[in-house]
């Protein structure tokens, strides 16, 4: 079977090298407070009707949700859907324009500093003191939270060693890569030991090796029972990290589930991508509108033809008298079911 | 740093709003967070300990070039309830509460614009329990510490030159720091405003001339009674004639009043700051 260039196989390749080995960070500790206890499925953010506006723009327009202690949960869409306004809100950083929102069961308008004392947040750009260095962000931003240096001591030991970088403590900052300030920026973000991690598109801008890195860790923390919140427009990570995740566009939630019952529900289980010559393409689209059992979707430079059966549809397709350039059958991923939900490719 | 409730201010008998006010959530005059801010610019300039002197030898220069040079020709003037004082004596207290003045407000503007437009240090502070108004007490009170150190510095040159002639000149520290706190509220509150570099030429144009024409150099008298009353209500006056008092030990009940021009100035500063920090980051 011949591959596509891009696209489907870069997803595929990534999520591959995501950590597949169950190890969990001894050096770290994790406070109570952290870890799941599946028993008691406490809830410790709930959202009714959360709307963010800016001026006449609905950034977030009436979402409910809410987020169990113990659980990793995502926001899945593309830029401008609304997750960034959403992750602000529930940070604390950026009132709520209507519904209700209420985490760990207080008013983030009115609670702020007590709520924010319990979470760590990881915002989207890299909000790093460059006039410190790597020990010295974690010192003072311990001290914001109004902990003991001597806490703040032991605790940035363990967390430089977790993000790897125990090397650079007494550098500068500036000088370390992209993926080396997100992974400080996470370092900073736990040394609170927050109840919730809360991480804003974790990987955007990092290039494919520094991702994996930060992937790595906190699929750790996942697997050390953080409860964790994060927005992405990359369905592998999502698919990767996310026990239960929503889909957003344009200010609304889509759909919502883990990303297996996601699929389940709005995709096929098989995906057959076939690639024609340009001229080809418009033909190939009617002929294979005509097949029995399957749904199809026009992309720019590819069709993808839904199935519950890949090897059955590609013999269809042959039986049509279509030669395309490359096909390739694959599982449905969650970029299926946002193309399926919205009409519209998640990293446009 | 978990917070009590507190009741809302209409709740709250009259008698004691005062620390109700420093409480509630969220608008106060600053609190314990804002001892981390000032901790955290402590160890920046811990490494550039350097930058620290120009803080001190700019009024020293001018009180050497202008009070000492120039005061060999002047010789005398009429000061303060109609003293006639040495030129030098006369221009000294003037140039440590100048000097507080432009400490206060460099701190205060371009280092807490960079602070907020370029360095996004209040965005990451504000993710964590720290409030608004604690930034805001924080950076005015980094001002006035470093502002504390100068005017200490110059008050030993001052009186290792035999400018001092009373004991009320105990009390010029504490002014020029109160002096310091009135300019830095101001002006950490007008930064807020600010959206480019070119508006800070306004705050050069208000500090300029209010350091040339406060009867730095010679006594209000000089001027037609419409510039005198003018001149009168201006901050910087009410300082140097409060540090001028002292110092000389002409010292009246009228000094008290200036006293609460710059306590209010600072206060309102402090309050405005902190309440738009939140409408900028807060939103």
């Amino acid at each position: 079977m011949d591959m596509p260039a891009e696209g489907a196989s870069g997803h595929t390749e990534a999520a591959g090298r995501l950590p597949e080995e169950q190890e969990t960070y001894e050096g770290l500790s994790v406070p109570a407070g952290m870890v799941c206890d599946v028993a008691e499925r406490e809830v410790l953010i709930r959202a009714r009707g959360l709307t963010k506006v800016f001026g006449q723009f609905r950034a977030v327009d009436g979402i409910d949700f809410e987020l169990t202690r113990g659980e990793v949960f995502g926001f899945l869409g593309p830029n401008g859907a609304g997750k960034s306004s959403t992750m602000r809100m529930i940070g604390c950083v950026s009132p709520p324009s209507g519904g209700e929102l209420r985490i760990f069961g207080l008013d983030p308008v009115n609670d702020g500093p007590s709520i924010r004392a319990r979470l760590g947040a990881v915002p989207q750009e890299d909000t790093l003191d460059v006039e410190l260095t790597v020990r010295e962000n974690l010192l003072i931003y311990g001290r914001y939270f109004g902990l003991r240096r001597d806490v703040i001591k032991e605790r940035t030991a363990r967390l430089l060693d977790f993000v790897q970088l125990a090397e650079r403590a007494d550098d500068q900052v500036e000088p370390l890569s992209g993926g080396m300030k997100r992974r400080l920026t996470i370092a900073r973000s736990l040394i609170s030991e927050p109840e919730i991690l809360l991480l804003d598109e974790p990987t955007t801008g990092l290039d494919p090796q520094a991702r994996h890195v930060v992937w790595d860790r906190l699929y750790r923390l996942k697997q050390q029972g953080v409860t964790l919140v994060l927005t992405t427009h990359y369905m592998d990570e999502a698919e990767q990290l996310c026990d239960r995740l929503v889909v957003m566009d344009r200010g609304k939630i889509a759909a919502e589930g883990s990303p297996r019952e996601l699929i389940a529900a709005h995709s096929t289980p098989e995906v057959l991508e076939l690639r024609f010559r340009i001229d080809e393409q418009e033909q190939a689209v009617e002929k294979l509108a005509d097949l029995p059992d399957v749904r199809i979707e026009v992309l720019a430079d590819r069709i993808l033809v839904y199935t519950a059966d890949g090897d059955a549809a590609l013999a269809d397709v042959g039986r049509c008298g279509l030669e395309p350039l490359t096909s390739l059958i694959r599982r449905s991923s969650l970029e299926d079911v946002f193309l399926r939900l919205t009409g519209r490719r998640l990293e446009d | 740093m978990p917070e009590l409730t507190v009741p809302t201010l209409r709740e709250l008998p009259l008698r004691i709003l005062p620390p109700a006010l420093l409480r509630t959530g969220r608008y106060g005059l600053g609190g314990r967070g804002s001892a981390h801010l000032v901790e955290r610019h402590a160890r920046v300039y811990r490494r550039t300990w350097g930058v620290l002197i120009s803080g001190f030898v700019e009024p020293l220069f001018y009180l050497l070039s202008i009070g000492i040079g120039l005061g060999k020709l002047v010789g005398t003037v009429t000061g303060p309830g109609g003293h006639v004082i040495g030129f030098t004596s006369f221009v000294a207290p003037a140039l440590l509460a100048t000097s507080a003045m432009n400490g206060a407000v460099l701190d205060s503007t371009f280092n807490v614009f960079f602070r907020l437009k370029y360095a996004k240090l209040y965005d990451s502070t504000l993710a964590t329990p720290m409030r608004a108004d604690e930034i805001a007490l924080g950076e005015i009170g980094w001002a006035l510490i470093r502002g504390s150190l100068y005017a200490t510095a110059f008050m030993a040159v001052m009186l290792a030159l035999g400018l001092v002639h009373s004991a009320w000149a105990l009390l010029d520290v504490p002014v020029a720091i109160l002096i310091g706190f009135a300019f830095a509220g101001a002006g950490m509150a007008g930064t807020t405003f600010m959206r480019s570099w070119q508006h800070f030429e306004f705050i050069t144009l208000s500090t300029l001339p209010m350091f040339l024409f406060s009867t730095t150099f010679y006594p209000l008298g000089v001027y037609p009674r419409p510039v005198q009353m003018f001149i009168e209500v201006t901050p910087l006056y009410q300082g140097i004639v409060l540090l001028r008092g002292l110092t000389l030990g002409i010292v009246g009940p009228g000094l008290l009043p200036r006293v609460g021009y710059l306590v209010i100035m600072g206060i309102a500063g402090l309050i405005v700051a902190g309440r738009r920090i939140q409408r900028l980051l807060l939103a």
